[in-house]
């Protein structure tokens, strides 16, 4: 009954977005209020109807109901609970239902905190949000049911994949869906614009926050999703270039040139075409992800099971939307130019040098992302492009990206004299590149890439250092203290350093970890030891440790540095019964300035276990810089300058309603 | 003989002492690496991270447990340790797997554009950038109208913007 | 309209073209390089006389297919009865390769399923499967009178499969010379 009642929720739910989409457009167009009106209540409703049928399906695994075909497929009555909810959205059709559902969510939000966009824009972005949303929330009804009944019940469930039986994935998908879809809203916003004609500071403002919104969720889901592959996966490796990593990455990629490009646009009103085509782009490769992940036509470990009619409906959705919105753009956009000139050494220039290296970054992740299926369809072989193609062709491209990065915050809007950015520069550079050279010296590594790495890090901690300073030293009121003169710095500059120092710190890790890991795969008996990178490794036996859905055999290895003990690890080996799955569970002493990693092989035949010991210098900075771009940008989607408008218009609204 | 049994006492005593030492050293003693040869093994792990393992499709051989990356990581040792080089193994492979089984695809007719289009692309990108950049230079600003200068005294005396509010 | 703005759009199609394409593509199938190359020489134990030898040698100067298959292999009980009937039929030789299995455990599988095949070459540790290329069982080899690798099938044999594809292929090269 709670199924049937989900499913109805779900009908419910697509026949308002079907109204959302189609009326608040035509009052638009027609500009009658009472029909653009209708959009909010209808996005609101539709929220209502998805999150209920959301807790249905939920309701479903939580109980192990098995006459649901997802439920007995995807959980099993000993899964811990957490698991059975996160269940939920470990399958095709459940994470259809938690996309739908996050897109909704983004669209209440816009509801709520952009009360105050002239009406008729308000109602063309609603349009183009429940057009989306009718587009994924029929896909999941015609050809992805989540409520399809079993009938007679299965016994047991066949349980979740043990892979996503992890912490890590309980936040990993929601975060990253939020960025995924978060794009959607910049979509949305730059479609009303070109529908209404109306592209100007304003509507870079309007979109400003929810764009940086968009980014942190993704940002967050990305480095989440690396944190569960490092100690998920059992050998510790964070990042793997694959389809799908790629196709969460390519958004992402877009999305921080968006970010930047709209900031040109709100300032000083260039760049308005190339904003908008960023931001139709980015979420075309969020839909596009969504595509690769649920077709089938690339080989993952991510991919869902697969089925053409699923990837048919998908690919339709796809050139609709697109095609529909670039038809727009290219009639549109030639109308749109202006916005002053500039010099080479200004602003806006190494904005726009950013956003054209972040384009080519995108185009050739896209380009090795794709280029198996190119061939293949052409019927010129099959060719397989992994982490080596990438990774000579994201590095050069991405080096010039940290460069400008490093430089831009210096530089005046317009017009700068390239002699006094040098002569303010230059120092730190020089510094930074001799840091590099010593510090790869110090460290024992001295190649081209622990250099490069070390010297541009150091170069974006000291940019920051003097970026600060900068700050401090010209805002007005220099009389006052200088906790004053921080104080009164706007949060937007304040995510700005934060992000651009986070990338700084992200570089450390990535760089150290690169050139300093090491590893040893050793046979372990009980008293035994191991050592490596200066630990000692004391293997202190296997003993049983069953869960509640699975066996386990989990070593004691007790972790010394010196004389001193350090860390008691327990990896573990498992066997997941439902699925008769094997499964390394890796233990971790986390440092700040190193990680030791042990994972547990196979027992051999005379009583000795096979143990993987890793030394992994500096990798937590990885996710710490991560975290600073997240903060810097939740600080900058916060920022009191977004909300002004609204604040000054509470007065206003009260004397009408009174 | 008292000597000799002396003799004899003390060399068991030896014998025992040793095999406790040995056997204390075996129980408490270094673990062994799994490789007798940690340079061939570091150039095994190096070689298996660049290919495919074909069964789980998008996982290396170094990382894979499947009985086939088992296999082909042994085939790469037993061919490194018989001194080929890094490349023949490679070859040896794509000889038979094809070029699917290197993640890192071989420069070809074929793959030519795969190569070459990230730098293409950047060429492209900073000849449209060079191109925005000297049109922007030269851009002269036009004068605001005197429609223009209304509105804009307009907007700047009569904050809010004069737009509809949401009710 | 100005024509750069459209090039987006045209960008976008053109891919989208691809992706439909690929929808019809199977991004699981990895086709052999050893097709068209003479077939990898081998001489090793029979299944059923251990003591007698099979070598590739044997089979010059015939059509045949050299079927990969093993007892533990759960698929291979799909084109099993297809295999079978071809056996009986005699319409070509089938030459099995016992892949890493156990000899126990793959005459009782020819007893409880019958035996299809001509004769059966044993490789327990999969060395001449990994010259073939093998990654997973079944796989079929046709190999022609010349031993050169005509066609690779990875995957259970189905019927339409193999009159469609393998059956004219096989008419054709036994017909030649």
């Amino acid at each position: 009954m709670i199924a049937e009642l989900g499913h109805f929720a779900l009908i419910l739910a697509l026949v308002l977005a079907c109204v959302q989409a189609v009326v608040p457009l035509v009052g638009a167009q027609q500009n009658r209020y009472a029909l653009m009106a209708v959009g909010r209540p209808a996005a609101q409703a539709q929220l209502f109807f998805l999150l209920f049928a959301y807790g249905c399906l939920t309701w479903a695994f939580v109980t192990s109901d098995f006459t649901v075909r997802l439920a007995a497929v995807n959980s099993h009555t000993a899964t811990p609970l957490i698991y059975k909810i996160t269940g939920v959205w470990g399958n095709h059709e459940g994470s259809l239902l938690l996309w739908a559902a996050s897109l909704s969510l983004w669209t209440v939000a816009v509801t709520i905190f952009s009360r105050d966009l002239p009406e008729a824009f308000m109602a063309r972005v609603l349009g183009v949000l429940g057009a989306i949303s009718a587009g994924f929330v029929s896909f999941t009804l015609f050809t992805s049911n989540p409520f399809t009944r079993l009938l007679p019940a299965a016994a047991e469930g066949r349980d979740l994949n043990p892979l996503l039986q992890d912490p890590g994935m309980i936040i990993h998908p929601p975060l990253l869906y939020m960025g995924y879809v978060g794009f959607s809203v910049a979509f949305a916003f730059a479609i009303a614009a070109l529908l209404s004609g109306r592209l100007d500071a304003a509507w870079a403002r309007w979109s400003r926050p929810w764009t940086t919104a968009a980014w942190v969720f993704l940002t967050a889901g990305i480095a989440v999703g690396s944190g569960w592959a490092y100690y998920e996966l059992g050998w510790g490796g964070w990042w793997f270039w694959d389809p799908v990593e790629n196709a969460s990455f390519m958004p992402w990629l877009l999305g921080t040139a968006l970010i930047h490009s709209l900031a040109v646009t709100e300032k000083r009103g260039a760049f308005r075409n190339w904003t908008v085509l960023l931001a139709i782009s980015a979420f075309s490769m969020s839909l596009l992800g969504t595509f690769l992940v649920r077709s089938g036509v690339i080989t993952s470990v991510h991919a869902f099971a697969t089925d053409p009619a699923r990837g048919l409906y998908i690919l339709v959705l796809l050139v609709l939307v697109i095609g529909i919105s670039l038809t727009l753009f290219a009639w549109r956009a030639p109308r749109l130019t202006g916005g002053g000139s500039f010099a080479l050494m200004s602003r806006e220039s190494t904005l726009l040098g950013n956003n054209v290296l972040f384009a080519v970054v995108t185009g050739a992740v896209l380009l090795g992302t794709l280029y198996p299926l190119f061939l293949d369809a052409l019927n010129m072989g099959k060719i397989s492009v992994g982490p080596p193609y990438f990774e000579a062709v994201f590095v050069p491209l991405m080096v010039p990206v940290v460069v400008l990065m490093v430089i831009g915050p210096f530089v005046r809007w317009k017009n700068d004299d390239s002699a006094r950015i040098v002569r303010r520069l230059a120092p730190g550079a020089i510094v930074s590149v001799l840091l590099g050279v010593g510090l790869a010296v110090v460290v024992g590594n001295f190649t081209w890439r622990t250099v490069l790495g070390l010297a541009l890090a150091a170069w974006v901690l000291i940019g920051s250092v003097q970026l600060l300073r900068a700050r401090v030293a010209e805002r007005p009121g220099a009389a006052a203290g200088a906790g004053v003169r921080l104080r009164g710095i706007p949060a937007a500059w304040w995510g700005m350093w934060l992000a651009h120092l986070g990338v700084g710190v992200f570089i450390i890790g990535v760089t150290m970890v690169g050139s300093l890991e090491s590893e040893l795969d050793v046979r372990m008996k009980d008293g035994q030891t191991a050592r490596l990178a200066g630990y000692t490794f004391t293997f202190r036996g296997v003993v049983d440790a069953p869960g509640p859905n699975y066996l386990a055999a989990r070593a004691t290895i007790e972790v010394a540095r010196g004389e001193r003990q350090i860390a008691t690890l327990t990896p573990e080996k498992r066997l997941y019964l439902a699925q008769q799955m094997p499964m390394t569970e890796a233990s971790l002493d986390i440092g700040p300035f190193r990680d030791v990693y042990v994972s547990l092989g196979d027992e051999l035949e005379d009583g000795s276990w096979i143990v993987s010991l890793y030394h992994k210098p500096f990798i937590s900075w990885i996710w710490l810089g991560c975290t600073l771009m997240g903060v810097g940008g939740i600080c900058a989607a916060a920022d009191r300058r977004y909300r002004r408008l609204a604040e000054r218009r509470v007065p206003a609204a009260a004397t009408q309603s009174a | 003989m008292p000597a000799e049994r002396f003799l004899h006492s003390l060399r068991t005593a030896a014998l025992l002492l040793a095999c406790c030492a040995a056997g204390a050293a075996h129980a408490a003693g270094e673990a062994v690496p799994v490789s007798d040869d940690p340079v061939l093994e570091a150039r095994v792990l190096a070689l298996s991270h660049n290919l495919r393992c074909l069964v789980c499709q998008n996982e290396s051989v170094a990382e894979s447990r499947a009985p086939l990356a088992v296999d082909m990581r042994n085939q790469v040792r037993e061919q490194l340790a018989a001194g080929k080089s890094e490349k023949e193994v490679v070859d040896f492979l794509i000889a038979r797997f094809g070029d699917f089984v290197v993640f890192t695809p071989p420069f070809k007719a074929s793959t030519v554009l795969l190569w070459l289009g990230p730098a293409i692309l950047l060429v492209a990108a900073l000849g449209a950038f060079a191109l925005r950049l000297r049109r922007r230079q030269q851009e002269v600003p036009v004068p605001l109208g005197e429609a223009e200068r209304v509105r804009a005294r307009a907007l700047l005396e009569a904050a809010p913007p004069p737009e509809e509010p949401y009710k | 309209m100005k024509a750069k703005f459209l090039v987006p759009l045209v960008i976008f199609l053109a891919l989208a073209g691809f992706l439909a394409y690929g929808l019809k593509l199977n991004p699981r199938e990895v086709p052999s390089p050893l097709v068209g190359k003479p077939a990898p020489a081998f001489s090793v134990a029979q299944l059923q006389a251990p003591e007698a030898s099979f070598s590739s040698a044997d089979m010059r100067g015939q059509v045949w297919l050299l079927n990969v298959w093993a007892s533990w292999c759960v698929s291979c009980r799909q084109e099993h009865p297809l295999l079978v009937e071809l056996g009986r039929r005699g319409v070509v030789p089938v030459v099995g390769l016992n892949y890493k299995d156990g000899r126990a455990d793959a005459l009782d599988y020819l007893v409880r399923h019958g035996n299809p095949y001509t004769t059966i070459a044993v490789d327990p540790e999969g060395k001449v499967g990994f010259d073939y290329g093998v990654y997973g069982t079944p796989e079929t080899f046709l190999i022609d009178r010349e031993g050169v690798i005509r066609y690779k099938h990875i995957g259970p044999l189905t019927r339409e499969h193999f009159e469609r594809v393998l059956m004219p292929m096989i008419t054709e090269l036994s017909r030649a010379g």
